[in-house]
This record gives C-alpha cells, sequence and structure tokens, in this order.
C-alpha cells in the first residue's frame, strides 16, 4: 500500500513589505492509497499551499515529505518518476487543457513521456482511458477543448492524470466550475476511479456538503493549522473545533433553514 | 401604491446567431416590492439575459423580441422600460434598478481609488452635488457596507474579495435604488466570506426596502435567502413559488432533478456511490 506522509510541515513566505506569512504551520497528514481525504478551510488557510508542495512545485520551509518511507526527491529522474506517481486534478477545466491541441495529444503526452505502454499501443490506451472516463473515444479524441462542455473537459483531465498510472490524485476544487447537475456524475466517476484502481485521493475543497459525502475523512485547515481531523460524518454533523462549526454554520443548509424558520412560526411543518 | 414593483410580461429575448437562439421564451412574472426573488438556473438557461433584458442591458447579437416590462414607481408613475428613450434610460438605470455583477472583483478599475469609483456615480447621476457633499456620501456608502470610510483613497487590490464585493455593493446602494439586480454576487468567495455578505444584504434590504433578483445556480443558498424562485430552464420559466414550497413541494421534474443535484450537508449519505 503507498503511504504519502507529510511531516510537521511550515512554509514560510516572504511578502514584499510585510514582513513574513507562515501559510502552513506544522502540518502533518498521511494521504493512503484506497482512501479520500477531504481538505477543507477557506481562501487563505493554506490548502492550495499543501497541494503545491504535495506536487513539487514549492518546498516546505521545514518539515519533510515522505512517499513510502523515502523523502520526496529534488530533482532528476526520480523526481519525474515520484510525479508520475502523483498527479492532479485543477479546478477550472476551461484553463487547465491546451486550446491549441486535441484530446488525443492531451492524453498521448503523459503515455509518451513516462512510456506507460510501447508506442504502438498509445492510441489504443488513449481510447481506453477516454473510455474509462465514460466518454465516447470516437466522438471526442480528434476533437479540441473549446468543442467538449465543461463537464466533458474536467473528464478529460482526469484521463490525461490517470494516464501515468498514479497511486495518488490530488483533486482541487476539481467540480467547482461545473454546472450543478453534472457535479454529482464527475464526483461519482472520482468515487468509482478511486475504488476500482485504489487510487488515494486528497479531495480540496471548501463545499462541506460534497466533501463530506465524498471522503472517508476530513481535515479541517484554519491559517495554515490542522485544527481538526477525523471521519467525514463526525467532522460535518458533529464539529468539535469552534472553527469547524463557523464553517459549518455558514455553509447552505436548507434542511436546517426550513426546520429553523417551522419551529419559529411555532408549529411542526 | 401596487404591491408590484416590476411586471414583465410575454418577454422573449432571441440570440439573432444562425440558427438562432431563443434565449427567453415568453416570460412573465411579476416581483414585489421588498421581495428578494431567487433566479435559479444552470448556465445557458436564460437567467442572465432575463435579467439583463428587463433593464435593455443586452448587446446585438440579442434582440428582444416580445414583451413588455413595467417598473411601477415608488413615486406612483408606471414607467414602460420599454418606451423610454436614450437619455430617459440612462437616468432609469441605478436610480431605479442597480446591479451588482458577476465577477464583481474585476468589476472594479484597478488603476482609480475605490472612493474615487463611487463619485462617479453621483457625478454622473446628482451633477448637482458639492463635492464635499459627494465625499460625505461616498464614506457614508462605505460605512453602511461596514468597508470604513478609510479605505476610500484604496485601490481595488487592497481590499480582499469580500470587501471588493461590498465596494459594488455600496455603488449598487449609492442611489438607493428601488430594485438591485444581482447576479452571482458572492459565487468566487468561500463560505464565511459569503455568509457576511448574505447577512449584509438582508440587513440593507429591511433597512432601505428595495427589492432584489437575486440570480444563481447554487440552489441551497437561494433556498436560504429567497422569499420566492423562479426556476429557469431553456429560456422558461418552469416553476415560481416561495422557496419554502420549492424546498417541501417542488412540482416540475426539473425542479427536483435540480434539487436532488446538490448533496446535502446533513441529509442521507449515498448520493456519492463509494
Amino acid at each position: 500500500m503507498t503511504v504519502l506522509e507529510f511531516d510537521r510541515i511550515t512554509k514560510i513566505y516572504n511578502v514584499r513589505g510585510a514582513g513574513q506569512m507562515k501559510a502552513l504551520d506544522e502540518v502533518s497528514f498521511t494521504l493512503e492509497s484506497g482512501r479520500t481525504l477531504g481538505l477543507v478551510g477557506q481562501s487563505g488557510s493554506g490548502k492550495s499551499t499543501i497541494a503545491k508542495i504535495l506536487t513539487q512545485l514549492e518546498t516546505p520551509t521545514t518539515g519533510r515529505v515522505l512517499l513510502d518511507g523515502e523523502p520526496i526527491p529534488r530533482h532528476g529522474k526520480a523526481l519525474r518518476s515520484y510525479r508520475q506517481q502523483l498527479r492532479m486534478v485543477f479546478q477550472d477545466p476551461f484553463a487547465s487543457l491546451n486550446p491549441y491541441h486535441s484530446i488525443r495529444y492531451h492524453i498521448e503526452r503523459p503515455l509518451q513521456l513516462d512510456r506507460v505502454v510501447p508506442a504502438d499501443q498509445v492510441d489504443a490506451e488513449v481510447r481506453r482511458l477516454l473510455e474509462r472516463v465514460r466518454l465516447d473515444a470516437d466522438s471526442v479524441i480528434d476533437r479540441r477543448p473549446h468543442e467538449l462542455s465543461g463537464g466533458q473537459r474536467q473528464r478529460v483531465a482526469i484521463a490525461r492524470a490517470l494516464a501515468s498510472r498514479p497511486k495518488l490524485l490530488v483533486a482541487d476544487e476539481p467540480v467547482s466550475m461545473l454546472d450543478v447537475s453534472i457535479r454529482l456524475g464527475v464526483l461519482n466517476l472520482l468515487a468509482d476511479l478511486q475504488r476500482e484502481e485504489g487510487l488515494g485521493v486528497l479531495y480540496i475543497t471548501h463545499d462541506l456538503a460534497t466533501a463530506r459525502h465524498f471522503s472517508d475523512e476530513i481535515m479541517v485547515l484554519n491559517q495554515g493549522r490542522v485544527v481538526e481531523r477525523g471521519p467525514a460524518d463526525e467532522v460535518i454533523l458533529n464539529p468539535q473545533d469552534p472553527y469547524t462549526r463557523e464553517l459549518r454554520a455558514a455553509s447552505p443548509d436548507p434542511e436546517k433553514h426550513f426546520a429553523t424558520a417551522a419551529r419559529d412560526q411555532g408549529g411542526a411543518r | 401604491m401596487s404591491d408590484a414593483l416590476l411586471t414583465v410580461r410575454d418577454f422573449s429575448v432571441v440570440y439573432d446567431v444562425d440558427p438562432p437562439v431563443a434565449a427567453v421564451k415568453d416570460v412573465t412574472l411579476e416581483l414585489r416590492r421588498g421581495e428578494i426573488l431567487g433566479l435559479a438556473g444552470e448556465s445557458g438557461c436564460g437567467k442572465t439575459t432575463l435579467a439583463y433584458g428587463v433593464q435593455r442591458l443586452l448587446k446585438a447579437p440579442a434582440v428582444i423580441t416580445s414583451g413588455s416590462v413595467v417598473f411601477h414607481d415608488a413615486s406612483g408613475a408606471d414607467i414602460d422600460v420599454n418606451s423610454l428613450d436614450a437619455e430617459q434610460m440612462r437616468r432609469f438605470r441605478w436610480d431605479k434598478v442597480s446591479m451588482v455583477f458577476q465577477g464583481a472583483m474585476n468589476a472594479l478599475n484597478p488603476v482609480a481609488p475605490i472612493g474615487r469609483q463611487l463619485e462617479d456615480v453621483f457625478e454622473v447621476h446628482r451633477p448637482a452635488m458639492s463635492r464635499a457633499k459627494r465625499r460625505a456620501e461616498v464614506a457614508e456608502l462605505l460605512e453602511i457596507v461596514k468597508v470604513g470610510a478609510a479605505r476610500a483613497r484604496s485601490f481595488p487590490h487592497e481590499l480582499s474579495g469580500g470587501m471588493r464585493q461590498r465596494v459594488m455593493i455600496a455603488m449598487a446602494l449609492a442611489l438607493r435604488p428601488q430594485l438591485m439586480v444581482m447576479d452571482e454576487p458572492t459565487t468566487a468567495l468561500d463560505v464565511l466570506v459569503q455568509r457576511e455578505i448574505l447577512r449584509q444584504i438582508s440587513q440593507l434590504r429591511h433597512e432601505f426596502g428595495f427589492s432584489v433578483i437575486f440570480i444563481t445556480h447554487d440552489l441551497p443558498l437561494l433556498l436560504e435567502i429567497s422569499d420566492r424562485i423562479a426556476i429557469m430552464r431553456e429560456g422558461e420559466i418552469v416553476e415560481l413559488d416561495t422557496a419554502e414550497r420549492i424546498w417541501t413541494d417542488p412540482q416540475d421534474g426539473y425542479t427536483k432533478t435540480l434539487l436532488s443535484s446538490f448533496p446535502r450537508l446533513t441529509g442521507e449519505r449515498g448520493v456519492v456511490v463509494r
């Protein structure tokens, strides 16, 4: 089983004219294959800094990231191999695909770069991946991103992330830019893939409702510190930390809203 | 003075491209004085086109092909919006109906202080107002939305997203309009900031008594803040009812689909099959 360990990571940014800003403060957690960890917190809480450190776009000021007990290599082949095992799905499917290139190209590139399959099998693998994310390969493979809907584009981004057969997936708000009626479809697809491929998923979001339904565990981040972590239902339904309670109270919750309204009117609905 | 503020009848908008797209089809609705009307639907359903259309803010290739929009002014006069000439329309907009635009975070001019941008509203619509009075009005507006008068000289990039959104609300409030149209005003904000802004909107509505047309695809949020909700699909209003009845007893199949698309914060598990 693959385990990624985030070990007492602190990240300090130097802000021009404003001294130092501690984006992460001694953050520790583990990400296991076959499990989904939801990471919630408001803007500026440090969620994206965690994603950047995981993908080695930033280096921590102190602390270590370990994959199966090994520290993450800084460069060269070893770093490439690390990145092959951990892939990202970004928030904006309109910006994360190159408008100049076909869908085929987007998925072919990681297959070729990471030499996942022999050259003569690349086409078949591209098609397999597209079918895997429930797209009709024949109808989308030679199209460009602008010809697809937001949901289809996000499926392409997921297929691209899966191409190098990663063990871990970091999904940063993967459905927040999509229309509501297709969000559940994409989340269910991610859940299926996660289960079938035994992926470890880090689901970064500020939407507590989807975090609860999509994650095994939830970790709440406030100003760079982990304030609460536990099974998804417990953290959301019975939050212990004041900040988690505040987040929970601020999230739209029609069920509670109308129950309260009915009580205030002195009668049951 | 009647209870209605805005009466829209058989309103249709077509995008005159090839082939033409009917974006809004024969919409009839009445907005009441002081109410928050939620307008919900997915991308391309026509909700923004409708809200812009009733203020005649649409640009070619959009064409209003039918319908009337009557604004029942607090003075008792009925204003037929379609019959206003360009100058009358200019006076009507912002004075009677103002807007908080989608992506308001980026709707401010990045190279002018926010106080200056708020003063513009008075310069254009209240040309007789003295400079000192304008400044005082701007200071008051910034206090009302809790940005603080001291920030009048700040540039937009020096403010947080939530503060910028409050400045946009202050701008919309400037002339004390009777209707504010808000197009996804909190979509880019995180939940805590969103909650503060929503609280502020309802508090200002109580204080100043304006009506709100609130456009968003976030149905859970709309259910909490709206008095009534119109659900739009493919240019038509498929259901219009009180928020509570939309929640407890939705009639249209599409409304039910939309409601079931949202994982419930505290409801049953199982919407995501894991």
